[in-house]
């Protein structure tokens, strides 16, 4: 089943590596993934859809959250949570055509964000079931190439982060070089 | 006022301040600055012959010590041969931090001469990496290592430095905290979990202890020897295990698994109740997981909570150190119950009454031969002579499995194997990072035919640094357990595990500056093993041993512990008689 799983980490290089390492190391296809800065800087939110088998579910996330540079991995899957994925079409289209093109595009609530004498690029977000239909519907009026940012996700019931507090070294504080 | 250092002085000065007194690790390139400094740096560099070897000799010293082992090496090719020994503590939970050189920050990416992606290839065998791509970070990210490599469950942590970053000069100020927000250390356990575990302990008729790795490296074992004497729980520790529990004490029975004793896979398999502690479940100790333990309740202490639940749903589980928890169990558990106090239940002790029948049933007993050394009978003979002291080292195979079997060890850190990797050329290099941390030890390396060959140029380390190591090959001829799979589940078709040609130990020997025997009779057999333990200097003893001889018991791959193959097949008159 696919999985959706939000993962907060840190925005340090290697970081999102390690998270897809630990799931293309165990063979699992990642259907989408979209990773951005947070309100604070260094930290980026992921949100991973990915074929899981139901019963590794909980130790994947186990592992992610074992990684040292992930303060959170949540399942998203079965919370109350929201899912939404923006789409951008481009359609080629005939004169004829056009009014019931913007008419479509209307009904989805999407934006038309470029228009020529050829067709227009439209914006539609949603959740991806009804992105897919969007695009069935473009596809009968004309040629169209689209590109989906894959699926964003928030969780509705608020999550407590427990971030760990800074630890000793054993460097002391002595600044005489021992060597 | 703050010092200025080179990148390469920095990270020595950060080395020196971690307690790093020894090092294990081959120069390169790109790590000239380093080994420059390092010429006339107090921490002591030992040159070994191959980086594979430096990790495990790294390893061999963290497994000793319980401290952080430190390997080095330069990069690509130097990078690439650590991985063995990264993935091998990877998976037996040791901490190593391996320090790799790196080609200049500015020529990253343009494969230039010895460029390897090692931040990338080394993400999945070490537990955390970095990739230094700044004078300024050294510092902290040196301390973040060995942090990480010895915190929560122990791992392996490289740190790869360009270097454009060794040559930088910059001010040092030493790093007296660091702050990694998301890494999450457990170490309490959950006091309602502790006290269900100490009710089921109590209200259980056929307890049994399966500790492993976990106690070796939280240094619990005298936690665990407090719990086995208050419960009285008879207790079998896993290959990565032994030594946890003295094999000596009377709660002890064995290891359990795949090549483990008979009483101890039926206590598994007949248990009400398993007390599983810094255990992982692991495969060759499980069998067929349907039919593991099938009448068992479980209480699963582990530091790591990925590994509760994730071959086995325990009953209780217990995420935190097993030192702390074992403690405050201990402490929740009625005092004055043990087995010597007389006053064990009777179903208590009519299941201890079961575990001694098994054991008479099926003792694991070195098997001896008039004409021939039998593999078990070297072990024996090993055995008498470390008398549960010494460090012995294995490589892998069945000189292995009859080492475990067979040799006692009545302290943690005395067994030093590969148990999870299961990496061929670990044990003599192993042996070398003991005997560095424990220069007062007799080390005795039992490797086998095959396995000493992938670890040859380490005797020329051995040599150089006079490491009076007693290296034991127990010589079958063979690539021993292989054969063994090919006899028994492939028709004995002996496909690829002929070593036919060996080299004359006391020429071998010789030609590094030390002494090497070959015995091939039962009665050289302890002579020439007191003899090697005598020398002052390293010694190579090479044992010809029966060469068709196979490991029992033995639960095939995908069976049932329980149904153990206990010996040979029997001839087909005799199996109908
Ligand atoms: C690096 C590596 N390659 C291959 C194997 C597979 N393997 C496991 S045991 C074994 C045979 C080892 O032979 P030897 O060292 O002679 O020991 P024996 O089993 O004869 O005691 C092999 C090839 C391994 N464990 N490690
Ligand atoms: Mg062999």
């Amino acid at each position: 089943m696919l999985q959706i799983i939000s993962v907060l980490l840190e925005n340090k290089p290697g970081a999102l590596m390690r998270v897809t390492g630990l799931l293309s190391q165990r063979g699992y296809n990642i259907e989408s993934l979209t990773v951005a800065r947070t309100l604070d800087p260094e930290v980026s939110r992921m949100t991973i859809s990915v074929e899981v088998e139901d019963a590794l579910r909980q130790q994947v996330i186990k592992q992610m959250n074992k990684l040292i540079n992930v303060l959170q991995a949540t399942d998203l899957t079965d919370t109350p949570s929201v899912f939404r994925e923006l789409l951008l079409v481009r359609i080629h289209t005939s004169q004829e055509s056009r009014t019931a093109v913007l008419k479509e595009a209307e009904i989805f609530g999407g934006r038309v964000v470029d228009s020529s004498i050829g067709g227009f690029a439209i914006e539609v977000t949603g959740d991806p079931e009804k992105l897919n239909e969007f695009v069935d519907i473009m596809g009968s009026y004309g040629e169209i190439e689209v590109t989906r940012s894959g699926i964003l996700a928030i969780g509705l019931e608020p999550k407590k982060l427990r971030l760990q507090p800074p630890v000793p070294t054993k460097a002391g504080k002595s600044e005489e070089v021992v060597q | 006022m703050s010092t200025l250092l080179s990148g390469a002085k920095m990270l020595l000065e950060c080395l020196a301040r971690e307690g790093v007194d020894c090092m294990f690790g081959y120069p390169g390139g790109v790590t000239l600055p380093f080994y420059d400094c390092l010429y006339d740096h107090h921490i002591r560099h030992v040159l070994v012959r191959h980086e594979e070897n430096a990790a495990f000799a790294a390893e061999g010293y963290a497994r000793t010590t319980g401290k952080v082992g430190v390997c080095c090496a330069t990069s690509g090719p130097g990078a690439t041969n650590l991985t063995t020994g990264l993935m091998d503590a990877m998976m037996d939970s040791i901490p190593i931090v391996a320090i790799t050189g790196q080609v200049s920050t500015k020529m990253i990416g343009s494969d230039a001469f010895q460029e390897a992606d090692t931040f990338g290839i080394t993400r999945s065998c070490t537990k955390h990496n970095y990739l230094v791509k700044r004078l300024e970070d050294l510092p902290q990210i040196v301390h973040e290592a060995f942090y990480v490599a010895a915190s929560g469950r122990p791992g392996p942590v490289l740190v790869d430095i360009p270097k454009d970053v060794f040559q930088a000069q910059g001010h040092y100020q030493p790093v007296s905290t660091i702050h990694l927000p998301g890494y999450k250390v457990f170490t309490e356990g959950h006091t309602g979990q502790i006290r269900r575990a100490v009710q089921l302990i109590q209200k259980s008729e056929r307890p049994l202890v399966y500790s492993g790795g976990g106690i070796v490296a939280a240094g619990a074992a005298q936690e665990l020897r407090d719990f086995v004497e208050l419960t009285g729980a008879p207790t079998v520790n896993t290959l990565m295990g032994l030594g946890a529990l003295p094999s000596s004490h009377p709660c002890f029975i064995s290891m359990p698994g795949m090549h483990g004793s008979y009483a101890a896979n039926m206590a598994m398999s007949h248990a009400d109740l398993l007390i599983a502690l810094g255990v992982r479940f692991d495969d060759r100790v499980t069998g067929r997981l349907a039919a593991f333990a099938p009448h068992a309740k479980v209480i699963h202490v582990d530091i790591d909570p990925a590994e509760i639940g994730k071959i086995r749903t325990p009953e209780v589980p217990i995420v935190g150190d097993v030192k702390q928890v074992l403690g405050r169990i201990n402490e929740l558990l009625p005092h004055g119950n043990s087995e010597s106090d007389g006053k064990l239940s009777p179903a208590r002790l009519s299941w201890w009454d079961q575990i001694r029948a098994w054991k008479k049933e099926h003792p694991l007993e070195p098997v001896t031969s008039d004409s021939e050394i039998k593999p078990q009978h070297l072990m024996a003979e090993i055995d008498r002579l470390s008398n549960g002291e010494a460090i012995i080292t294995a490589d892998v195979g069945q000189h292995q499995m009859w080492a475990a079997q067979l040799v006692r060890f009545n302290e943690p850190r005395l067994w030093l194997n590969s148990g999870g990797l299961g990496a061929m050329g670990f044990g003599l290099p192993a042996a070398l990072g003991a005997q560095f941390a424990r220069p007062d030890k007799l080390v005795i390396a039992i490797v086998g035919d095959g396995g000493f060959q992938m670890s040859i140029p380490e005797l020329a380390t051995i040599a150089s640094y006079g490491l009076p190591i007693k290296i034991v090959v127990m010589n079958n001829g063979y690539l021993g357990m292989v054969r063994q799979w090919q006899e028994l589940f492939y028709n004995n078709r002996l496909s690829a595990v002929t070593l036919d040609c060996f080299p004359d130990a006391e020429k071998l020997a010789a030609a590094y500056g030390f002494k090497g025997k070959t015995i091939d009779k039962p009665w050289q057999l302890a002579s020439a093993l007191e003899e090697a333990v005598r020398e002052p200097g390293p010694y190579l003893l090479n044992v010809r041993v029966s060469p068709l001889e196979c490991v029992y018991p033995m639960v095939p791959a995908g069976g049932a512990i329980s149904e153990m193959v206990l010996g040979p097949p029997q001839p087909v008159a005799d199996a109908v008689k």
